[in-house]
Order: structure tokens, then C-alpha cells, then sequence
């Protein structure tokens, strides 16, 4: 029973829960308490995580659950993004009447099954923790229940997800019939002659996380459920889980089904040029900012992915890299967009930020460079999240995958281009307000200052990284 | 160690640039946030200068290098000059405070920004000349897009949105294809060091993909023919001291390139591309001076001009012989000064009579004396007449072509004359000839920071034409170690295809 100090994270963020909500039953207008009680407690699950996070890999519960550096460096990524996100969303939620209870205590559950997914070791175990997430994640798109795209987002984010769901287990099961076992472990160890019964177990299984991750041809959802959801929990789905669904991705395909590379590398690689191609190509005529950066997130998962398919521990930590600077250009992105505020109104259109510029020189000079960092220009974050990433494709002289990848760049480059010759070549529109909580500003301080400054020590980020390895 | 010289020069203009933001000025005019700009700018061209008098002349090695570790077990941070590099810090470290100086008249909303968009474009345009590591250079070439699309969009002219725009995605894709070969490289060579990669070489079956690489970003910044049609745009609608930078500064990075990375680099695949390379420039420099006879607009007339003068450029630079890097790399310093006076001059009589077309002027010679004498040396220098600094330069380049190919050189002479037709054309139109517009009456001759600024140019465009001497003396090692390197690379190859 030794073993539990090691999920010391996990059992504390499910008191939690399980606190806050006896609190919120019990306890009248608690909203703002729970969610301030809810904040501090990813805190200290952050440092929780740190604390274990010197630690080598232990294997827990019958090798079904595993901690290594992999999963310390996600889960810490993770909880700190989910802190960030919680602090610039708590004046949204308010303003459009959404400071519920279960809205703190959803996110905590939805992180708690990300961080599950992420020590997964076995099938099921993975696959609980999915679905905890998802199921969190269906009602916090429908949270706004009476607005009609909201709803309409929780609901095609929960068939489609659902359907999703049902394939991945499809695969996990043919996976475990010709595999014999559910353990990571072990089915790579069983699994080292070619059998089409695991080939199919891994396309089935592919198609359940790209669609988590929202990569093309998996990725219909993503701009309905972006627009629709709270922008709070758009900048949610953003992040999280794709954090989460991309550290599944590496255990998944280095972990069990790393002897059949062959199987899965050309489906990564077109998955991955596919969507780097249609998110630059799509995002071009779009008109509302979530539906953009929506869009913007499917071709930068292309990214993300073509590290993964470079099967070399070079390639996994770029898109490690990758996704951690992604993470800070989403929050910075959301961080502009929560202050786009008038009369308790929240504009989200790219009309909107029309000569932002004259009006706002600091929110407009923040969202140029989350622009072009997010279009990858240098000496910005965004650069070298992409430089590393064709860093690893070209050693492994995938040229084609780094050709393609860089002209889609150059298409994306457009409707980043267009949103900063609106802010700053347009003719002004009226003021917006100038007040902002304090989270909200400190989150667009640092995440701008990260992007702007990245250059000057660049390798913070890979040394961490680099102790991941997985072959 | 010693004191990071380099470094300083490239962060100096960043540092004055955070000042500005920085600080509230008192006057809604923004008076000291210019000052502040051109005191540092000033600085840096002092800065400079220094630095070219410690510099020792005859030695081929890169000086005053730094190497920093910078993405730890990849790429260092490593800069460092030679005879090459130096002139063209000096030109941008000249031609920034000039632009400083003239924002006065063209600018008048958003001086600060302004401000702060030039100094940061001129710590990347140093960085881009001081960088010995490829991906070093990649970045600041790279980063220069930014502030130039933004100075372009802001304070352009009309189809100001069409033409940054086009500026930024063809220097892009142009480039995205050059990041590629850097990478190649690394995984080929194990270095993106210059320095090293000069003593290592790259294996001759990778070269010519790479070189084309390159060559892809290095084209579309030059601009050559096909790919120069987003300048004549650019620089219509870029403000006058967009122009300027743009047409002084901007456009020899790609020269710089070819001489530092796809001569030095790539030596077998620059010979198997001379002729590409030559046809090229030719059609460049007689294709596009006979579009600059035709044009109406003046600004337009001289950014084809400028298509015509990196034509020579890159054929000087493709003969491969002493004479012809030399002139290219004069020819370069030559089309900064007076391309970027000739972009003020036509910024003078637009911020007075608010046109560009051509036919709208006439017989300024008899309203504005002292404008049409600088506008003669301006025109003169451009056409290369003996004793301005456009003459060595051409002179040279063609010396070059002739030792090569006497037809190339023959019909390279064929610009020269189209040189003069169209400058002396738009000369005669603008400054000769009768008043047949009645409002120019009206106009004033130059300002004190005019005279200031256009004489800054004047004397050394007539001075090196005279006396090229510090010039040639400066690139002449470096060139001569270029092309050494560059002979024995290729003799090595032949001896061991054989």
C-alpha cells in the first residue's frame, strides 16, 4: 500500500472535488468561493506533481499505471495551463452569468481524467480516464445552456465524440484479442510478428485520438464546438486536452505499438501534412476569432504530430516543445480576446479588432506578437517550436513532410497577416473597456514576454525535454 | 574577454528603440523620441566607424568574432565581420540616421512607432551582415519582414495592405525553402557554423539542391527576374524612408548572401549554375531598364532601376573573378547611396506637390536651383557617369564579364546605355524644360534637413567615385580568400571526379 504516495496528485484532486462539491450543495452562492478554493487547488497539485517529479519511473498498481518524466513534464504543463486558464476566465464567467458551481469543479474532474489518460499504462485504465475527461468536457461546451450555439456545440461535441470513443475501444479491444493482454507493456512484447488484427487495432485507435486532438480528417467538430462554447472554455478546449490527447499519442505509438512503426508512419505523416494544410487553407475566409483559432489549432497540431512521426526521441521532444509553446501562444491569444469587452458585451469577431491600435496600443502590440509567433516568423516563440520540429523531420530526411509543412506556414502566414493589417492598418472603431482583472493581465504579461523573449535562452524548454526518451 | 563590440552595435538600436517606447514624450510632436532615435543612431555610425578603423584590413579572418552557446548542443550565437561585412554595417548604420532625419517630412501620425520600427529594423539588418552561424542569419533575415511589413501597411499609400502584403509572403515562401537547406545542412555537416562549414565543405552531391534552396531566398530578395514584381509595388506605396531602407539596405542582404553563403558554400553548384545565373541578370538588367522607360511614376522608374543595378550585381558576382566580385560589392554600396538619395529626392517634391507622376512636373531647374543640382549628381550617379561611385562599380562588373564571356559582357554594356536613357529621360522631364503647371510656382527649394541630408549623400557618392581607394582596400583580402577557397574547392572536386 506503500505505492500511493506516488499518486499523491490524483487522490488529492479528487478530495478536492468531492469537497467542493458537498460545499457547493451545502453552502448558498459559493460560486465565487469554489472557484477561487478550486484555483488554489491546482496550486497545490502543481506543486504536488513537482515535488514527485524528481523521481525516476516507477510503475504502479500491476505496471497499469506508470510515472515517468514524460508523464511529469505533461501533467505539469498541464495544471499550469489549467491555472492560467481558470485566472483569465473568472471575469468571463461572471460577466455572462455562467459562475456556476460545477463549472470549477467540471474542470477539476476533466483534469483529473487528462492526468489519468496521461500515467495510463493499460487500456483501461487509459480509457477511464477519457472518458472522464470527455464527460466533463460535453457539458462544459453546453454550459451556456441558454444560448443556442452553445448547446449545439455540447452536442455535436458529444455524438461525435461519443463515435469517436466507440472506435477507439473497437480498436482497443481487437487490440487486446490479438494481443492477448491490456498492458502497454505487454502487448508490445506480444505483438512483435505482423498481424492485421493489431494494424487494424492501431488505425482504429488513431482515429480515436486524432479526433481527440482535432486533426484532419477527424477534426469536423473543432470549429462548431470552438465558436459555440463559453470563450472560457474554448481557450480550455484549446489546450488541455490537447495536451493530454498528444502525450497519449507518444505513449500509444512508442509504447505499445512501437515495433510496427512501419504500420502507423505513413497515417501519422498524412494526418499530419493534411492537417497542416487544411487548417492554413480553411482559416482563410473565416470572420470569428474562435473559429479561426480553431482552425489556426487543427494545422498546429499538424505540426505537433509531424514530430511524432519522425519515430525518434528527437522528434517527440520537439513536439513536446512544440505544444508547451503552443500552449503559451493559445493563452496569450485568449488572454487579448477576454479583453475585447464593451458594456459587458464580448466581441469576437475579427471586424471588431479594427484599428484596435490607436485605442490600445499594448493589447494591439500584445496580439501582434501572438500573431506572428503563431504564423512562426522569427526571432518569436512560434519559430523555433517549428524549427525544432523540422529540425527532427529533416534528420530523418522526410523532406517532402518538411517542404509541405513550410509552404503551409506561408499560407497561414495570410489570415495572421489579415488579422494584423486589420488591428493596425484599419480605421478605429469605438473604445473598448480598459479594465481588466488583474489574472487576466499578469497571464497576457507573461505569455507575451515569454514569446517576445524566447529567443534570448532558447534551450530552457529542450533541456527539460530532453531527459524524455522513449525508444 | 573582450568587449562584445559587435553585439553592442546590433543591440544599441533595440535598447534606444525600448527607450522610446518607454518614455512619455512631452510634446504631442514627439520631438524627443527623435531626437533620442537619431542620437542613437548617431552613436551606432560612430560606433562603426570605429570599428572600421580597428579593424585590420589585410587579414582574411573573420574578427572581433563572439561565440556564445545559445540552443544548447545545436547552434551558437556567433557573429563576427570581415572586409565584406563592414562596409555594409557602415552603409546601414549611414543610412539609418538619414531616415531618421527625414521622417520629418513624410511622416505625421505614429512618429514613435515609427521610430521604434527603424531602430529595430536596423538591429536586424546589422545582425543579418555581423551573423557567421547560418540559422543566426536566417533569423534576422527573417525578423527584418516584420517591421518593414508594418512600416509598409502603416504609413503607405493607397494599395498599401496589397503591396506589404505581397512584399511579406513572397520573401517568405522565398525563404521558408532556404530554412530547409540550413537544416539539411546541420544534418549533413554537423555545424551551421560559416566558419567551419568553409574549412569542412559540403559534399558536392548535395550541393546544387542546396544552392537552389538559397538561391530561392536570395532571388526574391534581390529581387531578380521573374520574382522582383513585389518591389515596384513596395516601394510605390512604402513611405519615402521605407523606400529608402528598402532599396539602400534591404535588397543587399540577398547581394551579401550570394557572396558569403552561395559562393562560399556552395562552390561546384555555383559553377554549374553560372549561365541560370547569367541569363537571368541579363534579362534583369535590359528587360526591366526598358519597363523603367516606360513608367509614369518616378517612384516606380527607380525601383525598376534598382532591378536593373542588382542585375549587375548578381552577374558581377557570378563571374567569379577578382574584378567582378569587387565591382558587385561596390555596385552594392553605390545603388545604397544613390538609390537612397534618389528615393528622397522624389520625396521632397512629393511632400510639396503631394504627386509622383512624372508629367506633372516640369522646369524645376528655375524654382528650385539647389534641388535640381543634387538631383543631377543623384542621376548621374545612377547612370554611372565616370567619377561617381555607380562607374567603378559597373565598370568593374563589366571587366569581370568581359575576362568570362565577352557576349554576356556586350550585352550587359547594352544597360549602361539604358541606364542613361531612362535617367536622363526622367532628368529632363522633372527638372528641364517649361513650367506647364501652374501650382508648381509655388513650391519652396530645399530645407535645412533636406540640404543636410541629401548633401550627407552627395559627398560620398562623389568622393568614392573619385577616390575608391578605402573601399576597394577593405573588401579586396576578404574577396581574394573567397575566391581562393572557392578554386580550390573546385579543384579538389574535379581531381576527384577523376
Amino acid at each position: 500500500m506503500e505505492n500511493f504516495q506516488y499518486i499523491l496528485p490524483e487522490i488529492f484532486i479528487s478530495i478536492s472535488i468531492m469537497l467542493f462539491l458537498l460545499v457547493g450543495v451545502f453552502k448558498k452562492n459559493s460560486a465565487s468561493l469554489i472557484y477561487n478554493l478550486s484555483n488554489i487547488s491546482l496550486v497545490i497539485l502543481l506543486a504536488l506533481i513537482i515535488n514527485l517529479s524528481s523521481l525516476d519511473t516507477i510503475y504502479l498498481f500491476n505496471n497499469s499505471y506508470l510515472i515517468d518524466n514524460l508523464s511529469n513534464y505533461m501533467k505539469i504543463i498541464l495544471v499550469g495551463s489549467g491555472i492560467f486558464v481558470m485566472l483569465t476566465g473568472s471575469k468571463y464567467i461572471q460577466v455572462i452569468n455562467l459562475n456556476k458551481i460545477e463549472y470549477p469543479i467540471l474542470i477539476l474532474s476533466s483534469i483529473l481524467g487528462m492526468m489519468i489518460m496521461i500515467s495510463s499504462n493499460d487500456l483501461i485504465v487509459f480509457y477511464m480516464g477519457l472518458e472522464l475527461q470527455s464527460l466533463a468536457l460535453y457539458v462544459l461546451a453546453s454550459f451556456n445552456r441558454d444560448n443556442l450555439l452553445s448547446t449545439e456545440s455540447g452536442l455535436k461535441y458529444f455524438v461525435l465524440s461519443a463515435l469517436s470513443s466507440g472506435l477507439l475501444l473497437y480498436g482497443c479491444s481487437l487490440t487486446y484479442g490479438f494481443s492477448e493482454s491490456t498492458n502497454f507493456d505487454q502487448i508490445l512484447i506480444n505483438s512483435t510478428e505482423f498481424n492485421y488484427g493489431t494494424t487494424f487495432g492501431i488505425v482504429f485507435i488513431l482515429v480515436g485520438l486524432a479526433f481527440k486532438i482535432s486533426a484532419v480528417p477527424f477534426h469536423m467538430w473543432a470549429p462548431d464546438v470552438y465558436q459555440g462554447s463559453p470563450t472560457s472554455v474554448t481557450l480550455f478546449f484549446a489546450i488541455l486536452p490537447k495536451i493530454a490527447a498528444l502525450s497519449v499519442f507518444i505513449k500509444f505509438l512508442y509504447t505499445p505499438f512501437a515495433n510496427m512503426n512501419d504500420q502507423w508512419q505513413t497515417i501519422i505523416v498524412f494526418i499530419s501534412i493534411a492537417s497542416m494544410i487544411f487548417g492554413a487553407v480553411a482559416a482563410i475566409g473565416q470572420k470569428n476569432l474562435k473559429r479561426l483559432i480553431a482552425y489556426s489549432s487543427i494545422s498546429h497540431m499538424g505540426y505537433a504530430l509531424a514530430g511524432l512521426a519522425t519515430v525518434s526521441n528527437q522528434g517527440i521532444q520537439s513536439s513536446i516543445t512544440y505544444i508547451s509553446i503552443y500552449l503559451v501562444m493559445n493563452l496569450a491569444f485568449f488572454s487579448c480576446l477576454f479583453m475585447l469587452k464593451r458594456n459587458d458585451k464580448y466581441y469576437e469577431n475579427i471586424e471588431d479588432l479594427s484599428g484596435l491600435s490607436k485605442k490600445h496600443p499594448i493589447l494591439s502590440f500584445s496580439l501582434l506578437i501572438v500573431l506572428f509567433s503563431l504564423a512562426g516568423i522569427p526571432p518569436l516563440a512560434g519559430f523555433f517550436a517549428k524549427f525544432y520540429v523540422f529540425l527532427a523531420v529533416i534528420e530523418q530526411s522526410m523532406y517532402f513532410l518538411a517542404i509541405v509543412g513550410l509552404l503551409a506556414t506561408v499560407v497561414a502566414a495570410f489570415y495572421y497577416l489579415r488579422i494584423i493589417k486589420i488591428i493596425y492598418f484599419d480605421p478605429e472603431k469605438e473604445e473598448y473597456e480598459t479594465s481588466h482583472n488583474i489574472g487576466l493581465k499578469i497571464t497576457l504579461a507573461i505569455s507575451t514576454i515569454f514569446i517576445l523573449a524566447y529567443f534570448i535562452y532558447p534551450s530552457g524548454i529542450t533541456e527539460i525535454v530532453s531527459k524524455i526518451t522513449m525508444i | 574577454m573582450n568587449f562584445p563590440i559587435l553585439s553592442s552595435l546590433i543591440l544599441l538600436p533595440t535598447i534606444g528603440a525600448l527607450f522610446i517606447l518607454f518614455t512619455k514624450s512631452s510634446s504631442g510632436k514627439y520631438q524627443s523620441s527623435k531626437y533620442v532615435a537619431l542620437f542613437i543612431s548617431l552613436a551606432n555610425f560612430l560606433l562603426s566607424l570605429y570599428l572600421w578603423h580597428v579593424f585590420d584590413k589585410n587579414s582574411v579572418d573573420f574578427q572581433f568574432v563572439e561565440n556564445r552557446e545559445w540552443l544548447s548542443g545545436f547552434i551558437n550565437y556567433k557573429v563576427g565581420i570581415d572586409g565584406i561585412s563592414i562596409l555594409f554595417i557602415i552603409l546601414t548604420t549611414f543610412i539609418t540616421p538619414i531616415c531618421i532625419i527625414s521622417v520629418n517630412a513624410t511622416i505625421t501620425n505614429r512618429l514613435k512607432d515609427f521610430l521604434i520600427a527603424i531602430l529595430i529594423m536596423e538591429t536586424f539588418m546589422i545582425g543579418v551582415f555581423c551573423s557567421l552561424d547560418l540559422v543566426v542569419f536566417y533569423l534576422f533575415f527573417e525578423a527584418g519582414l516584420i517591421p518593414m511589413f508594418l512600416i509598409i501597411g502603416i504609413w503607405g499609400g493607397e494599395r498599401r495592405v496589397y503591396s506589404a502584403f505581397k512584399f511579406f509572403l513572397y520573401t517568405l515562401l522565398g525563404s521558408v525553402l532556404m530554412l530547409v537547406a540550413i537544416i539539411s545542412i546541420y544534418w549533413i555537416t554537423g555545424t551551421t557554423d560559416v566558419e567551419k562549414l568553409y574549412e569542412l565543405g559540403i559534399q558536392v552531391e548535395y550541393q546544387n539542391l542546396l544552392w537552389l534552396a538559397f538561391f530561392s531566398s536570395f532571388a526574391v530578395k534581390t529581387p531578380m527576374w521573374p520574382v522582383h514584381t513585389w518591389l515596384p509595388d513596395a516601394h510605390v506605396e512604402a513611405p519615402t524612408v521605407g523606400s529608402v531602407l528598402l532599396a539602400a539596405i534591404l535588397l543587399k542582404m540577398a547581394g551579401y548572401g550570394f557572396i558569403r553563403f552561395s559562393l562560399g558554400l556552395f562552390p561546384i553548384a555555383s559553377e554549374n549554375f553560372t549561365v541560370f545565373v547569367y541569363v537571368l541578370s541579363l534579362i534583369a538588367i535590359i528587360y526591366t531598364s526598358l519597363v523603367a522607360l516606360m513608367q509614369e511614376d518616378m517612384k516606380k522608374l527607380i525601383a525598376y532601376s534598382s532591378v536593373a543595378h542588382m542585375g549587375f550585381v548578381t552577374l558581377g558576382i557570378f563571374t567569379m573573378t577578382q574584378q567582378g566580385i569587387e565591382g558587385s560589392i561596390f555596385q552594392m554600396i553605390s545603388h545604397g547611396l544613390v538609390s537612397a538619395a534618389l528615393f528622397l529626392s522624389v520625396g521632397v517634391v512629393y511632400e510639396r506637390h503631394h504627386t509622383r507622376l512624372i508629367n506633372k512636373y516640369g522646369g524645376l531647374v528655375s524654382i528650385m536651383p539647389r534641388y535640381a543640382i543634387v538631383f543631377m549628381v543623384f542621376t548621374l550617379g545612377a547612370l554611372g557617369l565616370p567619377g561617381t561611385t555607380g562607374f567603378v562599380g559597373e565598370f568593374l562588373i563589366l571587366m569581370g564579364a568581359f575576362e568570362k564571356n565577352i557576349l554576356v559582357a556586350m550585352i550587359a554594356s547594352l544597360g549602361v546605355i539604358l541606364g542613361a536613357a531612362y535617367m536622363l529621360w526622367l532628368f529632363k522631364r522633372v527638372v528641364f524644360g517649361e513650367i506647364n503647371n501652374q501650382e508648381l510656382k509655388s513650391m519652396k527649394d530645399l530645407k535645412t534637413f533636406e540640404i543636410i541630408t541629401l548633401s550627407a549623400l552627395v559627398i560620398p557618392i562623389l568622393f568614392f567615385g573619385f577616390y575608391p581607394e578605402p573601399l576597394m582596400n577593405s573588401i579586396e583580402a576578404s574577396v581574394e580568400n573567397t575566391l581562393n577557397m572557392y578554386n580550390f574547392d573546385l579543384i579538389n572536386s574535379l581531381a576527384s571526379k577523376d
